[in-house]
């Protein structure tokens, strides 16, 4: 045996110790990062919600919440649905390309029955929620706004299929939640027993 | 015998002294008020810009104690949050004077934290060997950004939930995990009583905490370096024979007596604040906040605090969500590199060139511009000026290493006059 350190085994040891030592603070650390996620409670609440659509009239709009969020159902008239074509080259993403909604609401209506839109209330920029201004060439949007949904917060428009226009803040379509109908006139948001 | 007044001074003295000697020799308490208050020598030459590092530490000892006071009555659930707030306004006793304390010190916070930075930016405070004193300040504004962030859903008002709602919807925008993050920070898919509740712990535990102890390295930094002055001269370079910078005074008692006065000036600002204008027009307390949050109502228009404008400002005037979030989060990163992005040897703007004082200028006009549009309802022309102002805000730190190179400082006097 010499006085002398041995310095490589020092420096395994140490970095065997640094090792060790870190990968027991990343396990430690799991519990405290995991219980920052959604609790077994706020998954539950967020269960899917059913909506009567019968009595819905032409052009009307029923707003209903699920997780927290706002769901719009519009019933769109001929007029509302004619308007969908004629706005392709305003829009930003009119083949729903870039935008989230389930594979059965990818057409230029964004919905399983033309008729009725089902979109979220939440604008895809920094979640707000847009109007519905169905009026066509109010005062404050101009004469070209054929209705839709406008964004207040920071300006962002979207037309009837919750299309976004062009040159506005927010990047994509108002998303379409997972839905499906249960029967001729309830719809069921939330779930669409895993079609998308 | 009669003890004479005089005697019964002279034995208190000598308790008081043998009490510090005993506890001197088990803890420095001596050594550190030297260190950091009778024998601590800063330049005899401050002006009023160097008495908001006082002001904001005095508005930090406001906050905690309003705030612990607050605590005691606050019910941090969706379902109580907004009554037990209207219960401490009317019914606990004193309780309007000690919410309109700490939401009025909220405010008085970033003014004095604003003009402090500003301070930094006109004498080159920044400058070598102050950069970690520089650097500890920056985290200390994230830090109170992310502070009054979370304080501001507390009252679950209409304005704080919906404000949460857009700054957590900020992580969104991260590509690939976006959604997830973000889910993770509400703990839920939406802002709800969870998100209130962590919130809650955030606000009073977890960032005072991390607060306070910045604070704290931030002082030790500056005491170790000593602290600059308007001529931007390093008075230590100038010592008398004992080692005290001839251009310094103690701290203690001739820089405290001087802070004493300015302290007193700013509470006689504050308590008129505090008794006649708490919510300052809807600047400090938002009108939109005076109704509880409703998670299916957007109020018609959705502004942050007024100490936050200018980088929503800028967050707004960019068409893409992403690019926005990442000029936002630039617009407050920059500064952090302040030390290494000047290049001119000179600290004071009293010696420096014109070109710096002009940028200097654009910089505090933009910031003053981006701030009041921040606070407008969207137009195109103010995305219009928002996007003009942004250019300055930017030019100043990013042009920095090219305009300090160029341009000509006077010479620096040897010695404070």
């Amino acid at each position: 045996m010499t006085d002398k350190t041995d310095l490589s085994r020092r420096h395994f040891l140490v970095a065997a110790t640094v090792t060790t030592g870190g990968a027991g603070i990343v396990a430690a650390a799991v519990p405290f990062v995991a219980s920052f996620r959604p609790s077994a409670r706020a998954q539950a609440l967020g269960a899917p919600v059913e909506v009567d659509i019968g009595k819905m009239e032409p052009g009307a709009l029923v707003k209903v919440e699920w997780r927290g969020r706002v769901i719009m159902i519009v019933r769109r008239t001929e007029f509302m649905l004619g308007k969908l074509a004629e706005l392709e080259e305003q829009l930003a993403d009119p083949a729903s390309s870039a935008s989230l909604q389930p594979g059965y609401a990818v057409n230029p209506h964004r919905s399983i029955r033309p008729e009725f839109l089902v979109v979220e209330g939440v604008c895809t920029h920094l979640g707000c929620a847009p109007m519905p201004r169905f009026d066509v060439a109010p005062a404050d949007l101009g004469p070209d706004w054929a209705g839709g949904f406008f964004c207040a917060c920071h300006g962002s428009k979207f037309d009837l299929a919750g299309r976004v226009y062009r040159g506005v803040p927010a990047p994509t379509n108002l998303s379409v939640p997972p839905h499906r109908y249960v029967a001729e006139n309830v719809l069921l948001i939330g779930s669409d027993m895993g079609a998308s | 015998m009669v003890a004479s007044a005089s005697d019964m001074v002279d034995s208190l003295g000598r308790g008081v002294n043998s009490l510090g000697r005993w506890i001197d020799a088990r803890f420095p308490l001596g050594k550190l008020i030297r260190e950091h208050a009778t024998e601590y020598y800063a330049s005899k030459n401050f002006n009023f810009w160097y008495g908001f590092g006082v002001l904001a530490t005095v508005v930090l000892v406001l906050q905690i104690v309003t705030g612990i006071a607050l605590t005691m009555n606050y019910k941090p659930s969706a379902a109580e949050a907004f009554a037990s707030v209207e219960y401490i306004m009317r019914d606990v006793e004193w309780g309007w004077l000690i919410r309109y304390l700490h939401s009025t010190g909220a405010s008085a916070f970033f003014i004095v934290v604003y003009l402090h930075i500003f301070r930094g930016l006109m004498y080159g405070s920044y400058k070598k060997p102050r950069e970690l004193v520089w650097i500890c300040g920056m985290f200390i504004y994230v830090c109170l950004m992310a502070e009054a962030f979370f304080g501001y859903l507390l009252p679950w008002g209409n304005m704080s939930y919906w404000g949460a709602q857009v700054i957590v919807s900020l992580f969104g925008a991260v590509p690939v995990v976006g959604e997830a993050l973000a889910e993770w920070i509400r703990g839920d898919f939406y802002i709800s009583d969870i998100t209130l509740n962590r919130f809650f712990a955030f606000h009073v535990i977890a960032v005072p905490l991390m607060l306070v102890f910045l604070v704290v390295v931030h002082i030790m930094a500056l005491h170790e370096v000593g602290s600059g002055n308007p001529d931007g001269i390093e008075i230590k370079d100038y010592k008398d024979d004992s080692g005290k910078p001839v251009d310094g005074v103690a701290f203690h008692p001739y820089h405290t007596s001087k802070d004493l006065v300015i302290i007193t000036v700013f509470l006689i600002v504050f308590a008129f604040v505090v008794f006649f204008v708490p919510d300052m027009g809807g600047l400090f307390l938002e009108h939109a906040n005076f109704e509880p949050a409703n998670v299916l109502q957007t109020p018609e228009h959705i502004a942050p605090v007024w100490y936050f404008t200018p980088f929503y400002a800028i967050l707004r005037a960019v068409p893409y969500k992403l690019l926005g979030v990442i000029l936002m989060g630039l617009a407050v990163l920059l500064p952090f590199f302040l030390p290494w992005l000047d290049r001119c040897p000179v600290k004071s703007i009293r010696y420096r060139g014109w070109i710096f004082k002009l940028a200097l200028a654009g910089f505090a006009v933009s910031f003053l511009v981006l701030g009041y549009l921040g606070l407008q309802p969207v137009s195109d022309t103010y995305t219009l000026l928002c996007r003009l102002f942004a250019i300055p805000y930017f030019g100043f730190f990013l042009l920095m290493p090219l305009y300090t190179s160029w341009e000509k400082p006077r010479q620096v006097p040897e010695r404070v006059r």
